[in-house]
């Protein structure tokens, strides 16, 4: 079974999924290599990760040097096609009047979704993440705790390919013994970080990502992730010895042909495709879950993209794993006289208590780094190592005026130049006009490489000011209504952001690094707008009342229990970590829990 | 399309000559067929001033003019070779701007439909056509034919913190071709080496910095 068109689809299948990135890949490979059939509509095109990326191109080998346009908007090399902040077509509104009360949403459209393009970094949620009310005082308990969810957390990272390393921190966890694969050596910038770090009460420790350092054990590892199924511990070796370790070269938000780090496709539709039990249709804009008279979901309607034809598709389940408030939009579209609120929305939840990462970034010039020898800095392309939060002590006593916390994430060193790898010399020489001829290109050899800036992404715990909900008016080119954002910071973050920009200043300052204006002290000024961090979840929270969520623990919905959720949507808040490494191991948890019900008959 | 059927197995060298023999293939191939396309270099300015679109194929090499037609007349073109030689001169260890087409990326640059370019648009073909009247004004010579004092006589006008007024617009122009000129520069494979960046290129291991570097910042 293979990418079909409309026409080759079957009458039945036992799940639909929604969506081809983190969520619905990991949901169609944990349910087809147990042998049940899928059926995957994906809204973008079909993309080839071996043929399509450019991995070596340079930037004067693309039009405009490369740079950001409408068109491409991170970038002309960035693995990002039909996708964007805008997108043509498929438009969003902002209740809100104020800068900071807008939400900004990207939305990637082709085979693999945003999978194609994230930084692969991969930070487990803590128990205090699960818990936030019991911590904080503030937000929702998840119904489950960090020991549900640990062992799928180890099973998504043995599958996936992770490096890092254990540091035994408090609520960032360790994997369990033999799980990562070895941490790379850190670039001289992120060792000068974690050496001077401690002067400001911070550390720099090896980060987790989702690239391969070494090659993945094809011969062990199968047998503990399908144990007992030896169909799937052969096409699981066989996809695992296709894959090779990183070369230590290249932008991985380009792409990576060498199946080195994860994308869906690479790493999960490879193989559950060679299952045969799963059928993928592109070009397929959902629009609507259709339900029968007892209320249970019985398919999707869709746009076929390439005819604009409408189109349904049956399956005895449907995942939604569209984006969280992709799918969102779809349960609120799917109204009916059963459902006239929206689908599984009895609880009028759906929608509500959507979250982003909390962040802001300050940086600075460090003059320790001019003159360095020059060498390869390029690595396993993107961060070594990052600032884990480590002051509960002081969240604890209540000191912080704010929940949680927020890690550090930084680029050091002498990454490739980009148009702007200029910006700033003037400055840095001290002189007050613009400097040209042989004294720039003096001024750029001994400026470049001696950047070094950390960006912050925290907690946030939901509140009552940032929902979404369908437009009265606005429609999409297919005629399907699209969505309203409110977006509100409490002083929660408003304050975390504060702090940020404090201990940011403080560790630049520890590390010697020289700043002309110093950390912005207005939060509204420095804080990244919502959905900027494009870690935005929530919209269909899980909890354990039925009453005041969306979904059960399994993430299938109270109101119609063969409706499972497999995106971000069935977060009860955002952790101070990278939300899609959670994604994946709730998307394992739940479709192993919907196999239990397809047995038993509950579904 | 994903392959219906795994790969075979790919160890770590086979995919580094894979990688790079794509490149290499890929620049025989799309070099001969922008000859093909291209046979005079007029060509391009009948292609349609549009952008490239949400699709286009990242892994194809692109040339200026390429995508949209350039703007630049002769006389533009000349007088934009020699300031950004005058910003990027050759030295002892790099060529100049000219030498690695920094002049052509400055045309596709002005040409390009999108608003981040078209801003730039007015304001770089004016201060061109005002750079070449200095020059004439001052030494009735045209601006790429001027001595390098001459050249460093006017440029000194416009690149100061606080320009007499009269030179005011030519010096954020100035401020503004100086940085495209630099980036240009600096993302070319000669500017790059000439500013220090030693990747983008695959290697078996990585071994971290070595023990020059971390004695520079006192780790070692
Ligand atoms: C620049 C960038 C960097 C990032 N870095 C990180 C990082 O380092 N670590 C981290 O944890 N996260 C990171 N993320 C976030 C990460 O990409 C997402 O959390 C993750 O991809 C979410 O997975 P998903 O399955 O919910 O959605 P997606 O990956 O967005 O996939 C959803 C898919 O559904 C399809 N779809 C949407 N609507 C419909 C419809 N109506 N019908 C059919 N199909 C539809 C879309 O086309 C898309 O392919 C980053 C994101 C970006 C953009
Ligand atoms: S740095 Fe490594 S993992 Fe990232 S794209 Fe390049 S080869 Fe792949």
């Amino acid at each position: 079974m293979p990418v079909i068109t409309s026409a080759q689809a079957q009458d039945s299948y036992d799940v639909i999924i929604v969506g081809s990135g983190a969520g619905g890949g990991q949901t169609a490979y944990t349910l087809t290599m147990e042998g049940v059939k899928v059926l995957m509509l994906e809204a973008g095109r079909s993309f080839d990760p071996l043929t399509e990326v450019a991995m070596f191109q340079l930037p004067s080998q693309a039009p405009l040097r490369g740079e950001k346009t409408p068109d491409k908007q991170y970038g002309f090399h960035d693995c990002s096609i039909n996708s964007g902040w805008d997108i043509p077509g498929e438009p969003y509104a902002n209740a809100g009047k104020k800068p900071e009360d807008q939400f900004r949403w990207w939305r990637q459209r082709m085979m693999g979704g945003r999978t194609n393009h994230w930084g692969r970094i991969t930070l487990r949620n803590g128990p205090y993440d699960f818990k936030p009310y019991t911590q904080y005082g503030a937000g929702f308990d998840w119904p489950i705790s960090y020991d549900d969810v640990a062992p799928y957390y180890d099973k998504v990272e043995m599958l996936i390919g992770v490096f890092g390393s254990n540091e035994g921190l408090e609520n960032s966890p360790d994997s369990s013994p033999g799980v990562l694969m070895p941490a790379p050596k850190l670039r001289v910038g992120e060792l000068y970080a974690q050496k001077h770090a401690p002067k400001a009460d911070m550390k720099v420790v090896s980060i987790h990502r989702a690239v391969m350092s070494v090659p993945q054990d094809a011969e062990k590892l199968p047998a503990k992730l399908h144990p007992g199924n030896p169909k799937a511990q052969s096409i699981l070796a066989d996809s695992m010895r296709s894959r090779s370790p990183c070369f230590w070269a290249t932008d991985c938000h380009r792409g990576c042909s060498i199946r080195a780090n994860y994308d869906s496709q690479t790493v999960h539709l490879r193989p559950a495709l060679a299952t045969g039990n799963l059928d993928i249709l592109p070009n397929a804009m959902a629009r609507e879950v259709t339900v029968n008279k007892e209320g249970k979901a019985t398919g999707i309607t869709y746009i076929d993209k390439t005819t604009g034809k409408e189109g349904h598709v049956s399956g005895r389940a449907v995942v939604l794993a569209a984006s969280s408030q992709e799918s969102v939009r779809l349960l609120l579209n799917s109204k009916s006289s059963l459902f006239p609120q929206g689908l599984a929305n009895s609880s009028g939840k759906v929608g509500k208590y959507i979250t982003d990462s909390v962040s802001s970034s300050f940086s600075a010039h460090m003059p320790a780094f001019e003159g360095m020898p020059l060498h390869n800095e390029d690595g396993a392309g993107g961060p070594h190592a990052y600032v884990p939060w480590t002051q509960h002590e002081q969240n604890r006593k209540g000191a912080l005026g704010f929940p949680g916390g927020y890690h550090l994430e930084f680029t050091s060193g002498r990454q490739m130049p980009s148009m702007t790898v200029a910006n700033g010399f003037d400055n840095l020489a001290g002189r007050s006009g613009v400097t040209y001829g042989r004294q720039l290109k003096e001024d750029a050899r001994r400026y470049y490489g001696c950047r070094l800036g950390f960006g912050a992404q925290g907690t946030m715990l939901p509140n009552e000011g940032t929902f979404c909900e369908i437009d009265p008016d606005l429609k999409d080119q297919w005629g399907i209504p699209a969505l309203r954002f409110h977006w509100k910071w409490t002083d929660h973050e408003l304050n975390q952001v504060r702090h940020q920009q404090k201990r940011i200043g403080e560790l630049l300052t520890a590390l010697g690094g020289k700043f002309t204006k110093p950390p912005e002290t207005d939060p509204l000024k420095a804080i990244r707008s919502g959905g900027s961090v494009i870690h935005e979840v929530g919209g269909a929270i899980m909890g354990d009342d039925p009453s005041r969520s969306v979904t059960n623990q399994w993430s299938q919905t109270w109101d119609v229990k063969n409706l499972f959720m497999a995106d971000g949507a069935p977060f009860a808040s955002t952790a101070d970590k990278n939300p899609t490494l959670t994604i994946m191991a709730l998307a394992w948890r739940m479709a192993d829990h919907l196999m239990e019900e397809l047995k038993k008959g509950n579904i | 399309m994903i392959p219906p059927t795994p790969s075979p197995l790919l160890d770590r060298r086979t995919a580094i000559q894979w990688m790079l023999t794509a490149a290499a293939t890929l620049t025989v191939r799309d070099h001969s067929a922008l000859a093909a396309e291209t046979p005079g270099a007029t060509a391009s300015a009948r292609l349609p001033a549009k952008g490239y679109g949400p699709d286009p194929s990242m892994v194809k090499f692109y040339l200026p003019g390429d995508v949209w037609p350039l703007t630049f007349t002769e006389s533009q073109r000349r007088t934009a070779t020699a300031l950004c030689d005058v910003i990027m001169p050759a030295d002892e260890t790099s060529p100049a701007a000219s030498t690695v087409g920094v002049p052509a990326f400055m045309d596709e640059w002005v040409s390009s439909p999108y608003p981040g370019q078209k801003a730039d648009r007015a304001l770089i073909l004016e201060g061109l056509d005002w750079i070449e009247a200095e020059a004439q004004k001052r030494f009735k010579t045209s601006f790429a034919d001027l001595q390098a004092a001459q050249h460093i006589a006017i440029c000194d006008d416009i690149s100061q913190a606080q320009p007499k007024p009269e030179f005011k617009k030519a010096a954020s122009f100035f401020k503004r071709y100086r940085d495209l000129t630099a980036g240009g520069y600096y993302t070319t494979p000669e500017g790059m080496k000439d500013i220090g960046y030693r990747g983008n290129i695959p290697q078996a291991t990585f071994d971290g910095p070595p023990i020059e570097a971390l004695r520079h910042v006192g780790l070692a």
